[in-house]
C-alpha cells in the first residue's frame, strides 16, 4: 500500500549524503557508536523520516537533503533514556547524531541544561543551506496534489506529479523564514564535520518578520492573534517537536494546579502559546521545528522570534539563542 | 467497493443556485467545506469532525448555590461571564434535534460519521446532534496520493453515509441526487425536486447504510489475526522511535473520538466541558496513584493502530479508519498508517 | 440512568448530599461517605449490583469513579469509601456533612451474584482499601446466604489502623457461616490476629477450588503474588474474578481513557475473569 518514495539528490547534498553514510557505517564498525539519530527516506518524498539506526547496514538508509525540517536534537534525550542510560554495557557506547547549526545549538543547550551528557554523543556536523517549508510547498501545489517524486539539485528542485508533469522551483523560494534569517548555519559543537563551514552570515534585517506585529497596539495584536491562531487544534505537535520542551509534565497538562483551560477558545489557546513561548525565552534557537510540524500552519514561531529580539535588546545583544561552547558565562 | 447505485435521474444545478436555495431555508444552518468551492482533490478541512465533536462541548453547567456548587443541565449564566467573545448559544445544551447541512465533504468523511455512531451512539448529546445532520457529499474525481479509502472498505465514489450525493465535473455545474430519505426530504424542501420524479428515485435512494461492508479484504484479514500476536509483534519498536507522541494524527482523524472532561469554574459559575484527547498523550491513562498502564511510548503508538485496526473491529466489526490520509499528510515524522497496516497484515 | 424531567444527558449526575462521614483509617486517607439523593424519585429508581461503581461529582473539580460500598439492600443511602489521591478525591475529603455533590451511575458490570457465583463456595480476597465493593458483595451474599456455599474472606491491610469497616468485621467474626481471615502486614502493638501479607495467608488457608469462585480486589502487586498459591491449589483462571481500576472519564465506554486493549473497564468491567483477561493486552 505504501512504498518508500522516490527522492533523488544530485550535487552538494548527494556528496554529503554519501559521506554521511560512509562515516556512520565506519563509526558503527569501529564500535564508536551503537545508535545513530538521523533521517531516512519515507513514504512521502517531501517528508523524510527521523529514525534511530541500530545496525551498521542501516547507515545506508540515511538521507541528506533540504526537507529535514524537524530538529533532531529533539530525539537525543529520548534515545539516551531508552537505549543507553542505566543499562549494563553502556560503558563507552555512544549515540551518534547528525547536527546542523541550530540542531547543534539545541544539543549544546540540552547538555547545559543537564538533559544529556556530552560524552554519550558523537556529533557529526553539517552546515545547513536552509531547510524548506512544507506549508509553502503545499500552498504552491494546491491544485496539483502532492508530488510523487522529487529531484533536488544544488539550486533547483524538481517536483514530479502523478500525471508526470514536472514543476521546477528555485529552492530559495521554499526555504523557511527562520533559515533565511539564520546567522549561524554552522554547527557550534561537533566531533567531526562533513562538508565545509560557511562562516557567520550577515543578516540585514533579522527580525523583519515580526515588524508588522510590533507596529500594532494591544488591541490590534489581540485581533491578530485571534485570527492567526484560530485554527490551532491544541495537538501539541509544536511543543513535542521542540527540543526545549522536555519537561516531564508540561504546564498545559498539569492538573494540580491546572494552569490553563484545555479548549481551543482564543483565551486558552493564547495562554498555551504565550506561556510556552516564555518558557523558551532565551533558549529558543529559532530552529523552526515547531512551525514546520504544525498541521494547521500556525505562525507560533513569531512569538519566540519576538522574545529572541527582546532578549537581545534587554541583555545587550548577547544573542542568547546562539551558543558558543567556549562562552565562559555559559 | 464503490457502491454508487446509479440513480434514475440526476439533477443538474449550479453551485450558486444550490447555495442560495440552502441559504433560503431559514431554520436550517449549514457549513460549507472548502472542497465544495474549489473541488481540490483530497479530504480537505475536517469540518465534520468539528461538528461531531465540538471542541470544547459543554456537558453541563455549574452554579454556586449557598455554600456549594451544584450541577445544572442548562445554562445559568449570562453571556459574558465565561467568555466575553462567545455567544450564548455556546452555553445551552440543546434538547432539540436541529437540522444542519454539511455541504461538500468527501465520501471518506461521510463514512466517518457512520463509524463514529457505532462507538458513540449511547452518548445522547452526540446522537442528538448528529441526528439533525444532513450531508451533501461531494464525490471525488481523483484522490490524493495519500488517499486509501478503497483499501478500508470505502471508495472515492462511495455514497454511503451521505444524504445527497454530488458530482462536480469542473464546469461549475453540479449533478446531484438523493441517497437517503432525509436527502429526499431536504431536496424537496429546497424545491429542487419535481414531484413526479420523487417516486422514481425512492428505490435507489433509501440505502445509505454501511452495513454491507462487502469485499473489504483488509477487514477480513485483520479480523482473523490473533490480537495478542499483533500486539506483541516486534515492529512496534521501530515505529515508536520516530513518533513524537503529539496529537496531530488523532486530532486530524475523522474517526478518532476520544475525549477528556474538565470543569471550569470562575467564582459563582462554571461549566463541565469535554474536549479532544488522544491516546498518544502520556497523561491519557495515568492513574492518580502514579501508575501508568501505557507509560512507555511504544504502548501509546501501538494503541492508536491497534484500536483502529483490531480492537474496534473486535467490538464493532468495522475498521475505524476511512482512509482519508490526513494522518499521513500531517504526521511530522512520516509514520504512515498504510505502512503500519502492511506490517500488521504480514503478521501471521 | 435517566432523568425524566429534563432532557437526556448521560453526563448529568443525580443531585445528592453527604449525610455522614466516617474516617476509616488512622492516617485519615480513607473516609466513608454516606450519600443521599436530593430527590426521592431519583432514589426510587436507583438499583445497583455489588461490584458496580459510580462517578462522584464535585462541581468545579470534576468526577472520580468510586466503587459502591453499600449493598443493594441498604436502602437508606449509598456508601462510598474514598481514598484521597487526586484532585476530586481530595476535594471530597475536604467536604463536610450536608455538602452537595453529584452521583452518576450505577456504572459497570458488578460481580455475577445472580449468575456464575450462585451455588458456589465464595472466596473473597482483598487488600488495602479495595475491600469496598467486596463489602457490598459480602453483604449481598449474607442476605442471600442460602444461595451460596462456604464463604471465605481473606482481608489484609498494612496496619490495624488501616483496616476498613472494623465494627462490621467484629460482627462477621461472630458468625459461624463465614471463614474470616483478617491480617496485617507486620506485627503491631495490641494486634492479636494474623500477621503476614495476603498472598501468604492465601497459601496458608489454601482454599479449595472445588465448586468455588474467588473474587479478588487489591493493588496490582498483591494480585500478582496471590495468583501462584491459588494456581498451586488447583484454581483455574475462569474461577477467578478480578475487579480492575483504570483512569476513567466518561464511565460509559466512549472516551477511551479506561481502555485496556479492546475492552473498556468502565463499561465491560470493572469485573472480569482472569481467563478473559489473559486474552487481551494487559494495560491496567
Ligand atoms: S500551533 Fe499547530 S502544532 Fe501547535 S498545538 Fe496548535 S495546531 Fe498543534
Ligand atoms: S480518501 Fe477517498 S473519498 Fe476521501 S478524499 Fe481521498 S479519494 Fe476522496
Ligand atoms: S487513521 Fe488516518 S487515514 Fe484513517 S481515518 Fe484517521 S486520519 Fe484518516
Ligand atoms: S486512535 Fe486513540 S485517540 Fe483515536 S479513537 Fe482510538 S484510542 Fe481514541
Ligand atoms: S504518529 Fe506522527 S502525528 Fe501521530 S503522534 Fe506520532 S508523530 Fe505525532
Ligand atoms: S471511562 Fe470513558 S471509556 Fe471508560
Amino acid at each position: 500500500m505504501a512504498n518508500i518514495s522516490s527522492f533523488k539528490v544530485i550535487g552538494i547534498n548527494k556528496e554529503i549524503e554519501d559521506r554521511l553514510r560512509e562515516r556512520v557505517r565506519a563509526l558503527f564498525d569501529k564500535g564508536v557508536i551503537s545508535y545513530f539519530i538521523g533521517y531516512r527516506g519515507g513514504t512521502l518524498p517531501w517528508l523524510p523520516r527521523p529514525f534511530i539506526a541500530k545496525r551498521p547496514n542501516e547507515a545506508d538508509l540515511l538521507v541528506w537533503n533540504s526537507f529535514l525540517a524537524l530538529n533532531l536534537a529533539n530525539y537525543a534525550p529520548q534515545a539516551l533514556r531508552e537505549y543507553l542510560s542505566g543499562k549494563d554495557g553502556d560503558n563507552g557506547a555512544k549515540i551518534g547524531i547528525v547536527a546542523t547549526g541550530c540542531w547543534s545549538r539545541n544539543i549544546e543547550l540540552l547538555i547545559k541544561e543537564n538533559q544529556i551528557d556530552r560524552d554519550q554523543f558523537y556529533i557529526i556536523g553539517i552546515s545547513s543551506r536552509g531547510m524548506l517549508s512544507r506549508n509553502a510547498l503545499f500552498s504552491m501545489f494546491k491544485d496539483n496534489g502532492y508530488p510523487e517524486e522529487i529531484i533536488e539539485y544544488d539550486h533547483d528542485i524538481e517536483f514530479i506529479f502523478s500525471d508526470k508533469s514536472i514543476k521546477k522551483v528555485n529552492r530559495w523560494e521554499l526555504v523557511r523564514a527562520n533559515c533565511k534569517s539564520c546567522a549561524v548555519p554552522d554547527p557550534v559543537i561537533y566531533d567531526e564535520m562533513i562538508g565545509s563551514l560557511q562562516g557567520k552570515r550577515s543578516i540585514s534585517e533579522p527580525f523583519n518578520e515580526i515588524a508588522f506585529i510590533e507596529e500594532m497596539d494591544a488591541d490590534g495584536r489581540w485581533q491578530w492573534f485571534k485570527t492567526a491562531f484560530k485554527d490551532c487544534i491544541r495537538c501539541y505537535a509544536c511543543r513535542n517537536a521542540c527540543p526545549l520542551c522536555y519537561c516531564p509534565t508540561c504546564f498545559v497538562d498539569d492538573s494540580r494546579p491546572q494552569w490553563l483551560g484545555k479548549s481551543i477558545e482564543p483565551e486558552d489557546t493564547l495562554m498555551f502559546h504565550l506561556l510556552r513561548a516564555f518558557h523558551c525565552a532565551g533558549r529558543c534557537t529559532d530552529c523552526g521545528s515547531c512551525e514546520a510540524v504544525c498541521p494547521k500552519g500556525i505562525p507560533m514561531r513569531l512569538l519566540t522570534k519576538k522574545l529572541i529580539k527582546d532578549a537581545n535588546e534587554l541583555f545587550d545583544n548577547l544573542d542568547l539563542g546562539v551558543y558558543s561552547p567556549n562562552d565562559p558565562d555559559f | 467497493m464503490n457502491s454508487m447505485d446509479t440513480p434514475k435521474k440526476l439533477i443538474q444545478l449550479s453551485k450558486e443556485d444550490l447555495l442560495s436555495a440552502i441559504n433560503g431555508l431559514k431554520d436550517v444552518s449549514y457549513t460549507v467545506s472548502p472542497n465544495f468551492n474549489d473541488n481540490a482533490p483530497g479530504p480537505g478541512d475536517n469540518i465534520i469532525k468539528r461538528f461531531m465533536f465540538p471542541q470544547p462541548e459543554p456537558l453541563l453547567f455549574l452554579e454556586r448555590e449557598g455554600k456549594d456548587m451544584v450541577h445544572r443541565p442548562y445554562c445559568v449564566i449570562s453571556k459574558s461571564s465565561l467568555n466575553p467573545d462567545d455567544d450564548t448559544s455556546h452555553h445551552t445544551i440543546s434538547d432539540t434535534v436541529a437540522e444542519t447541512i454539511i455541504l461538500g465533504i468527501r465520501p471518506c468523511d461521510a463514512r466517518s460519521l457512520w463509524l463514529n455512531r457505532l462507538a458513540c451512539e449511547e452518548d445522547n448529546l452526540f446522537s442528538r446532534r448528529v441526528d439533525g445532520l444532513i450531508i451533501f457529499g461531494l464525490l471525488c474525481n481523483k484522490g490524493l496520493s495519500t488517499c486509501f479509502c478503497e483499501d478500508v472498505g470505502g471508495g472515492h465514489q462511495d455514497v454511503r453515509g451521505m444524504d445527497v450525493a454530488m458530482i462536480d465535473d469542473g464546469d461549475g455545474e453540479l449533478r446531484l441526487w438523493a441517497v437517503s430519505k432525509k436527502g429526499l426530504y431536504i431536496l424537496n424542501r429546497l424545491g429542487i425536486y419535481e414531484d413526479d420524479i420523487i417516486d422514481g428515485l425512492m428505490e435507489g435512494a433509501t440505502d445509505n447504510s454501511h452495513e454491507k461492508v462487502g469485499d473489504c479484504s483488509l477487514l477480513d484479514e485483520l479480523m482473523s489475526k490473533d490480537m495478542l500476536t499483533l500486539y506483541n509483534a516486534p515492529f512496534w519498536q521501530d515505529i515508536k522511535d520516530s513518533c513524537l507522541n503529539c496529537g496531530a494524527c488523532t486530532f486530524l482523524c475523522p474517526t478518532c473520538y476520544c475525549f477528556d472532561i474538565q470543569d471550569e469554574a470562575y467564582g459563582k459559575v462554571g461549566r463541565r466541558i469535554r474536549y479532544w484527547d488522544s491516546c498518544m498523550f502520556p497523561l491519557f491513562t495515568l492513574h492518580a496513584s502514579g501508575h501508568n498502564p501505557r507509560g512507555e511510548k511504544i504502548y501509546r503508538v501501538r494503541n492508536r493502530f491497534m484500536h483502529k485496526f483490531k480492537y474496534f473491529i473486535e467490538r464493532f466489526s468495522h475498521i475505524s479508519c476511512v482512509g482519508c490520509g490526513r494522518c499521513i499528510i500531517h504526521c511530522p515524522v512520516n509514520i504512515d498508517v498504510r505502512e503500519v497496516i502492511g506490517l500488521m497484515r504480514a503478521v501471521s | 440512568m435517566k432523568k425524566d424531567n429534563i432532557l437526556d444527558n448521560n453526563y448529568l449526575p443525580f443531585a445528592a448530599r453527604i449525610e455522614d462521614i466516617v474516617i476509616e483509617s488512622e492516617d485519615g486517607s480513607l473516609k466513608t461517605f454516606k450519600i443521599v439523593f436530593e430527590d426521592e424519585a431519583d432514589w426510587e429508581k436507583w438499583r445497583h449490583e455489588p461490584g458496580q461503581f459510580a462517578m462522584l461529582s464535585v462541581a468545579g473539580k470534576g468526577e472520580a469513579p468510586i466503587g459502591i460500598a453499600s449493598s443493594p439492600y441498604e436502602r437508606d443511602g449509598l456508601l462510598f469509601t474514598v481514598n484521597r489521591a487526586g484532585v476530586v478525591t481530595t476535594a471530597l475529603h475536604e467536604m463536610a456533612v450536608g455538602a452537595r455533590l453529584g452521583v452518576r451511575g450505577p456504572l459497570g458490570n458488578g460481580f455475577p451474584v445472580d449468575g456464575d457465583l450462585k451455588g458456589k463456595n465464595i472466596v473473597i480476597i482483598a487488600g488495602g482499601f479495595a475491600f469496598t465493593t467486596l463489602r457490598a458483595t459480602l453483604l449481598y451474599l449474607l442476605e442471600n446466604r442460602g444461595d451460596f456455599g462456604d464463604i471465605t474472606v481473606i482481608y489484609g491491610a498494612r496496619t490495624p489502623g488501616m483496616l476498613l469497616y472494623r465494627n462490621e468485621f467484629l460482627d462477621w467474626e461472630k458468625r459461624d457461616d463465614i471463614n474470616l481471615y483478617v491480617t496485617i502486614d507486620r506485627e503491631a502493638e495490641g494486634w492479636h490476629g494474623l500477621v503476614g501479607f495476603v498472598p501468604q495467608i492465601v497459601s496458608q488457608v489454601n482454599p479449595s477450588p472445588e465448586g468455588a469462585r474467588a473474587l479478588i480486589c487489591g493493588p496490582p502487586i498483591m494480585i500478582k503474588f496471590t495468583m501462584p498459591p491459588l494456581e498451586k491449589a488447583g484454581w483455574q483462571d475462569n474461577q477467578v474474578y478480578l475487579s480492575l481500576e483504570n483512569r476513567m472519564k466518561c464511565g460509559i465506554g466512549i472516551c477511551g481513557h479506561c481502555s485496556s486493549g479492546p475492552i473498556y473497564v468502565c463499561k465491560d468491567g470493572p469485573v472480569f475473569t482472569r481467563a478473559f483477561l489473559n486474552t487481551i493486552p494487559q494495560e491496567y
